[in-house]
């Protein structure tokens, strides 16, 4: 075998790339709940093209025959409908574990300086993912697949002057149709996947390079060596630690997985929507359209915003604002510390209310306006749709959290951070 | 698991109140779903349809009732003959008992009419029925099969409280008997809405003029030549069968489903102890 390795290396850095990316790899000692989800999150992308494979081969981009091939592949191709179920129940699950680990990012600070570019990798995947989510939720032709897309496709209409011949470009014509099914085909089974393993790639060669944060915010590349081990005080190798830690998370969440899959596939209308087992009638627009649920925060945010000045693309660029925000984090925290451990009560608010505006924000993203009734007719808001007030107060909210954020982080009453992680 | 990697009481104190946290941020979120599921069922209390997925005799009786009955305007386009063996019929059987539209048993449920015709006859094509129960639910399938009631004003003669001037006609009122409308007023939502709920059955909700709102009902007229526990008996069935017939690996799905969880409840045993006597070093 050794041999074999040397014929190798001599051609091919193989036991170099190992050893820098995992094997001699040095992580903090401290890694604690939150930091399960970067791994699980690689794992749902392995899932994910796998099953998406296996889906391809039976599975026929053409409006007149999309949506039976998935009744076939449910009924007709041999285990067809757990694999379905894995893709779709894993859509929802990538969406979950990527913002417990982004919300991770944002509790000890791993954006912080010297991490900007693994924030900023991470962000563009964010992005790819959600362009991915999109075009691949056309593919079943349901109701709500074709009323989405059109949906969304119509946002960029709003843009002035170019909007119209911008949409009719996207779609390839003037209506969501079969030559749209194809080309959102050809972007989610080819040219999305690429752009996300690439990316994914640049995020890890990023972290490895610079080392990963921690709990605690220390970082263990400054500390003192072990004179025994050679390793900086509270540092150990992530293999074979880490590799057998995530292993007990890997199977964690995958008993989570399995009980969506074989017990909730549809997880009460929010991984798969009832109106999308109606097949696509661009005839007949449903009562009510959402989005699926992990985009549902930027569509109540979408929505929340008035028209004005006889135009609706302001609604269209706060939400493209609210997501591209996040890439401006590095540069928009100037907190002395990273960690919330040691953060004052100023960050600590802003993160809840951030969050607690996220949650809300994509709960009303999946009801319609006036779920809450509306305010009586007088002044102050003279009867307008409860939910959309509350929706601008939060899509406010959400925005404070990080316009202010060079204030108040500078402002935060800050522990001193301990030179040592709090382990041991 | 946060638990796996810091011992001390007060140095994972942090870790433990996060694990509390995302617990308690799962469990709000689950009552706010099912909040959200009970309000977007709107004004009409449905009945509960009772269907067991596991009675093979009532899918059996389900499936009989969907040919005879349904088959003729609706089609079941991705359901094929064959896979009625799911139900412990064998393929004898079931090209003797239940195939009257087509001849191969490796066909699927499709219908002679067209829906051009069917638009042409009704105003509205039958939809196919072989998802119909994942996109309406078994309780509302039940409830709108038992609210049909005369109705001398709609082309058909009948009309339906859970879908109300829906195109199709009450093509089992010869088993149901004829169902009449009973309407009480009230003089505000409030009243109308603990009216409807003291029904403790099928009822609707509807807005007058001037504020005002209606509680209907349906209420037997003419009885047919079913009994009305029979006829409740038929209609169960018979959506057990729909249920069925939309998810058909629905049974596979969970019995297999129970054994993988055994088998990653052994894993994890596996795996956590070997994480622990890998770790056990550190300190």
């Amino acid at each position: 075998m050794s041999k074999f390795m040397t014929w190798v290396d001599e051609r091919f850095p193989l036991t170099s790339l190992w050893n820098s990316q995992w094997g001699k790899y040095v992580a903090p000692k401290n890694f604690n709940f939150w930091y399960y989800f970067g791994s699980l999150a690689a794992l749902v992308l392995v899932l994910q093209i796998l099953t998406g494979i296996w889906l391809t081969m039976n599975y026929k981009p053409d409006a007149q025959k999309a949506f039976e091939s998935i009744e076939y592949i449910m009924r007709d191709v041999p285990w067809g409908w757990l694999i379905r179920y894995m893709h779709s129940t894993g859509a929802s699950m990538f969406f979950v574990v990527v913002y417990l680990h982004m919300f991770r990012g944002l509790m000890y600070g791993s954006y912080r300086k010297p991490r900007e570019l693994t924030w900023i990798f991470g962000c563009l995947i964010y992005l790819a993912l959600m362009a991915e989510a999109f075009f691949g939720y056309l593919l079943p032709w349901g109701q709500m697949s074709y009323w989405g897309a059109q949906v969304i496709v119509n946002l960029f209409s709003t843009i002035p002057v170019i909007g119209d011949d911008l949409s009719v470009w996207i779609r390839g014509d003037y209506t969501i149709s079969d030559v749209t099914l194809n080309r959102f085909f050809a972007f989610h089974v080819a040219a999305l996947p690429l752009v996300l393993l690439a990316l994914v790639g640049a995020h890890l060669m990023a972290l490895h390079e610079t080392g990963s944060n921690n709990p605690d915010g220390v970082e263990i590349k400054k500390q003192p060596k072990d004179p025994r081990t050679g390793l900086p005080l509270d540092g150990i190798y992530s293999h074979p630690y880490y590799t057998i830690k995530d292993i007990v998370g890997v199977v964690v969440f995958l008993a989570v997985f399995s009980v969506v899959v074989f017990f909730l596939p549809e997880m009460g209308g929010y991984f798969l929507e009832s109106n999308n087992f109606i097949p696509a009638n661009p005839l007949k627009t449903p009562e009510h359209i959402a989005p699926v649920w992990y985009f549902t925060p930027y569509y109540a945010m979408l929505r929340a915003v008035p028209s004005f000045a006889a135009t609706q693309v302001w609604g269209v660029i706060v939400m493209a604002i609210s997501v591209l925000i996040f890439f401006a984090m590095p540069w928009l925290d100037r907190g002395a510390v990273k960690s919330i451990r040691y953060r004052g009560r100023l960050y600590k608010s802003w993160l809840a209310a951030f969050v607690v505006s996220f949650l809300i924000l994509g709960y009303l993203g999946t009801v319609p306006v006036t779920v809450w009734g509306q305010f009586a007719d007088h002044f102050p808001f003279y009867g307008a749709d409860k939910a959309t007030v509350v929706a601008r107060v939060l899509t406010v909210v959400y925005f404070l959290f990080f316009i202010l954020m060079p204030w108040y982080t500078v402002r935060d009453k800050t522990k001193p951070q301990p030179d040592r992680v709090r382990w041991s | 698991m946060s638990t796996a990697c810091v011992k001390g009481a007060g140095i994972m104190s942090p870790a433990r109140r996060m694990m509390r946290g995302v617990a308690s941020l799962l469990l709000a979120l689950l009552a706010f779903t099912s909040c959200a599921a009970f309000a977007a069922e709107g004004d009409t209390n449905l009945l509960h349809s009772h269907v067991d997925r596991l009675d093979a005799e009532s899918l059996q009786r389900g499936a009989r009732y969907f040919v005879n009955y349904c088959l003729t305007c609706h089609s079941a386009e991705y359901m094929r003959y064959n896979r009625l063996t799911d139900l412990g019929l064998t393929e004898a059987e079931i090209t003797g008992n239940l195939m009257f539209a087509s001849d191969k048993i490796g066909q699927t449920m499709t219908v002679a009419m067209t829906p051009a015709n069917g638009k042409a006859w009704f105003g509205n094509a039958p939809p196919d029925l072989s998802v119909e129960a994942r996109i309406r639910g078994s309780d509302w399938l039940y409830s709108y099969l038992l609210s049909f009631y005369r109705d001398d004003k709609s082309p058909t003669g009948w009309n339906n409280l859970v879908f109300p001037n829906v195109a199709m006609p009450n093509v089992l009122w010869q088993l149901s008997g004829e169902n009449k409308l009973v309407k009480t007023e009230y003089e505000d939502h409030e009243k109308a809405q603990a009216a409807a709920i003291a029904v403790k059955g099928l009822a609707a909700i509807e807005p007058l003029p001037k504020d005002h709102y209606a509680v209907l009902q349906v209420a037997p007229g003419e009885p047919g030549t079913m009994t009305r526990a029979d006829y409740e008996q038929f209609v169960r069935d018979l959506v057990n069968y729909m249920d069925y017939m939309a998810e058909p690996a629905r049974n596979t799905r969970i019995r297999l489903g129970i054994i993988v969880l055994l088998f990653l409840g052994l894993l994890f045993v596996f795996a956590y102890s070997l994480k622990r006597e890998y770790w056990k070093d550190l300190h």
